[in-house]
């Protein structure tokens, strides 16, 4: 059902430092999408992407917690700019 | 003084919430530290007396969740639930409530007795957040206490708190994390079943948790229900679930449980000043810049050696004068007739042995100090992240490297740091890699080997070379090892970087102790063991009477230690050893160099019987200047550098990988390696000089 709206998300590993973004999906498998959601990264949430790391780990922060992603999640993560 | 009561606490809560500084607060230096059983996760425990109770404190592994995803997690559900305690009290960051609040929420689902620390206020404070704290106690239904474990503040307040709701009875919650209708009407179906078929687990287990565990598709509690119905059913909840919502049900039930969290913030925090651009953002600019980054971490990473090697020499000095006058003291007042084995067995072999590895005391307790700086300051997580892409490519995790670094000061402590890799794969990776990092007792043998066949000029690179050589070959396992035996994908990174704290001197001390203890305690038993061992079978079969007759001292302890069984093990093995360039007296050394490495050097001391005077150093340099060439010593140091780890090693390996199979492995491999590098080394440069 998300296939006709798919245009207007994007990927975190794909958006501006600096943006604010809401998590729209998470794709990393069962385990990791678990941890995830402990470290307060679940669809619904806000994040602020505090630095693209391009081809290296990337920095966020969720909920005033500042998180360090490896590159291989950030392209697993749908956001949708707010 | 009458103790009438005795309850016990459990301390949870999330990595980075200062609960390790709430749990010396309490128990002070009454500390205990084993492990959780059949895994290697730490277990502290300590005791606190306060007016006529006494307190068992048990401190929690760090987790932000209670899933079965991670060993910490598991470990702490189990104990909560096979050990319940009185009162577990939450530790939380009250600078960052909603997160921290998050396992709240699943603490609460285990019917327990909850008393909640707002921990590091004073950082809350200066962020400009105000608690409605008795709103929030009332929504929570937890009593909460605030305070800084860091500075002791909340200790009396937090302990009362504790009294008193043990004292009082367990009431069911009245609020719960509501799931919502539709999610709710599956739990309660689900409990239905649970309570009419399993009612033995629900004497352990609260039936409603048991519930969403088995939405969530928990691995260990789907593991424990044989009954293949209720399975079905939770399936079919959980497929419907996912229907409705989109979104798997564990995501959703994660998702309300925040929802419950930040309904009860709403109301009850306030920000009073804007957040401003953070202090540790400023700094996070810097450390973890593109280009600055790696500079930074590796003059960091120079400055903690240069410490550790340089505030370290003068202890290390003086624990050598130590045991070098403990050891003439006996000699001075035992005279050398009366029972001379057991004289020699206590001078030479014990107090020999165990000192030669005591003298390194220091600098393993300077080392671990800079990391407890490091980690406590908040930098270690970004020199991980530096590090990441890095570690990425040879198939470790950017914590990986925190390990190896210990190594280069002794690799027991640095096995022992595995633990914080989550991931199996990683962590045996980087067990087995680790010896390959030259740790400190190699270097003795590179301190006499590299001025007596090197010009001055040519010293300090051979030096670096050596160690150099240690980091490629680790770079070259790990990556095969990752490709073959510990294939599998890298486990992602995600980590939080905690804002940078001061570091209290407490908890540097405090972290020095524990690791310098367990230090002492391999010292006292494996190594002591392994220089008794050593001591006979250098020792005994003594050489005939006649042999030794007429000869000088030195030359009849020569002459001994080629009867006794080591110098027969080395002339045994001399064939084999002969195409890398070593006779039977460097194989007698090689030997001895397996109880630990810095016996390599006293053991060519005996076999070239230089005797045990104070210019040992500079006559055994001669004698092996003399005896070998450059190209030899050379390949000495190699072979050291990277053959079988020593005893206290294999020994730690087995212990954290609990598998003698792994222990074992890695000796083998390693000598392989060594003997295959030394004999491309030695018959190449044959070749040339």
């Amino acid at each position: 059902m998300n296939n006709n709206e798919s245009g207007k998300f994007v990927y975190l590993s794909t958006i501006d430092s600096g943006s604010k973004v809401k998590v729209v999906k998470i794709d990393a498998g069962k385990g990791l999408n678990s941890r995830l959601a402990a470290m307060g990264l679940i669809p619904g949430s806000e994040l602020t992407l505090i630095r693209n790391g391009n081809t290296g780990p990337f920095t966020i922060n969720i909920k005033g917690v500042k998180v360090a992603l490896g590159r291989a999640i950030a392209h697993k993560i749908q956001v949708q700019a707010v | 003084m009458t103790q009438n009561k005795k309850i016990t606490v459990a301390l949870a809560g999330n990595p980075n919430s200062g609960k390790s500084t709430v749990f010396n607060m309490l128990t002070g230096a009454r500390q205990h530290v084993g492990n959780y059983p059949g895994v290697t996760v730490e277990k502290r425990e300590g005791v606190c007396r306060y007016k006529d109770t006494r307190i068992d404190i048990i401190d929690l592994p760090g987790t932000y969740s209670l899933t079965a995803h991670s060993t910490e997690e598991l470990v702490a559900r189990d104990y909560l639930i096979d050990n319940p305690p009185d009162i577990v009290v939450h530790v939380i960051d009250a600078s960052n409530l909603e997160r921290n609040l998050f396992l709240a929420t699943q603490l609460m689902e285990l019917d327990i007795k909850l008393v909640l620390m707002f921990n590091m206020t004073d950082v809350a404070e200066s962020k400009g957040l105000v608690f409605d704290i008795e709103q929030l106690s009332l929504l929570l239904e937890a009593p909460i206490v605030s305070g800084v474990g860091s500075k002791g503040i909340g200790k009396t307040e937090l302990l009362d708190a504790i009294i008193e709701k043990a004292d009082q009875p367990f009431t069911p919650r009245k609020s719960k994390v509501s799931y919502g209708i539709d999610i709710e009407k599956h739990i309660a179906a689900l409990k239905e079943q649970l309570d009419n078929s399993f009612p033995e687990l629900n004497e352990k287990y609260p039936s409603r948790w048991l519930a969403l565990k088995l939405l969530e598709h928990d691995e260990q509690i789907w593991g424990l229900i044989g009954d293949e119905k209720i399975k079905a059913q939770a399936d079919q909840s959980a497929a419907a679930i996912k229907k409705m919502f989109g979104d798997e049900a564990d995501t959703i039930i994660a998702d309300r449980r925040y929802g419950f969290v930040s309904g009860a913030c709403q109301e009850t925090i306030r920000t009073t000043v804007e957040a401003r651009h953070d202090f540790s953002d400023k700094i996070d600019e810097i450390v973890t810049h593109r280009v600055l980054g790696i500079p930074i971490f590796l003059t960091m990473m120079f400055m903690v050696f240069t410490l550790t090697f340089l505030l370290g020499h003068y202890p290390m000095e003086w624990l050598e004068y130590f045991f070098g006058w403990s050891a003439s003291a006996i000699a001075s007042v035992w005279p050398a007739e009366t029972l001379a084995p057991l004289r020699s067995l206590i001078i030479d072999g014990m107090i020999g042995g165990v000192g030669e590895v005591l003298v390194f005391l220091p600098n393993i307790i300077l080392l671990f100090a800079a990391i407890a700086v490091l980690e406590g300051s908040g930098y270690m997580a970004r020199a991980a992240f530096v590090v990441d892409r890095f570690m990425h490519k040879i198939g470790l995790h950017g914590k990986s490297f925190v390990p190896m670094l210990i190594g280069f000061g002794c690799s027991i402590p640095a096995i022992m740091g595995t633990r914080i890799l989550e991931n199996r794969r990683n962590r045996f990776t980087t067990i087995m890699v680790i010896p390959l990092m030259s740790c400190a007792a190699r270097y003795t043998i590179y301190a006499l080997i590299i001025p007596a066949f090197f010009s001055p000029l040519w010293r300090g690179p051979m030096f670096f070379i050596i160690y150099l050589i240690g980091i490629i070959l680790a770079i070259i396992s790990a990556k095969l090892l990752r490709s073959t035996l510990f294939k599998g994908e890298t486990t992602p990174f995600v980590m939080e970087l905690p804002p940078y704290r001061w570091v209290t001197m407490k908890a540097v001390t405090m972290h020095m102790w524990r690791m310098g203890w367990l230090y002492l305690k391999k010292a006292g038993t494996i190594i002591l063991l392994a220089s008794i061992i050593i001591w006979f079978a250098s020792t005994y079969p003594s050489a005939p009477a006649e042999a030794v007759e007429g000869l000088s001292e030195h030359q009849a302890a020569q002459v001994d230690i080629q009867y006794s069984v080591m110098g027969r093990l080395g002339s045994f093995i001399e064939p084999a050893i002969k195409p890398l360039g070593f006779d039977w007296r460097i194989g007698t050394a090689l030997i001895g160099a397996s109880a630990a490495k810095e016996v390599f050097v006293s053991q060519l001391g005996v076999v070239f019987a230089i005797g045990d005077d104070t210019e040992e150093g500079t006559a055994l340099r001669e004698v092996l200047q003399s005896n070998y060439s450059a190209l030899t010593a050379f390949c000495i140091m190699i072979f050291c550098l990277i053959t079988a780890p020593c005893v206290a090693t294999i020994a730690v390996v087995k212990q954290e990988t609990n598998s003698w199979f792994w222990a074992i492995f890695q000796y083998a491999g390693l000598t392989v390696m060594a003997y295959v590098v030394t004999l491309v080394v030695y018959q190449t440069g044959s070749l040339f000089i």
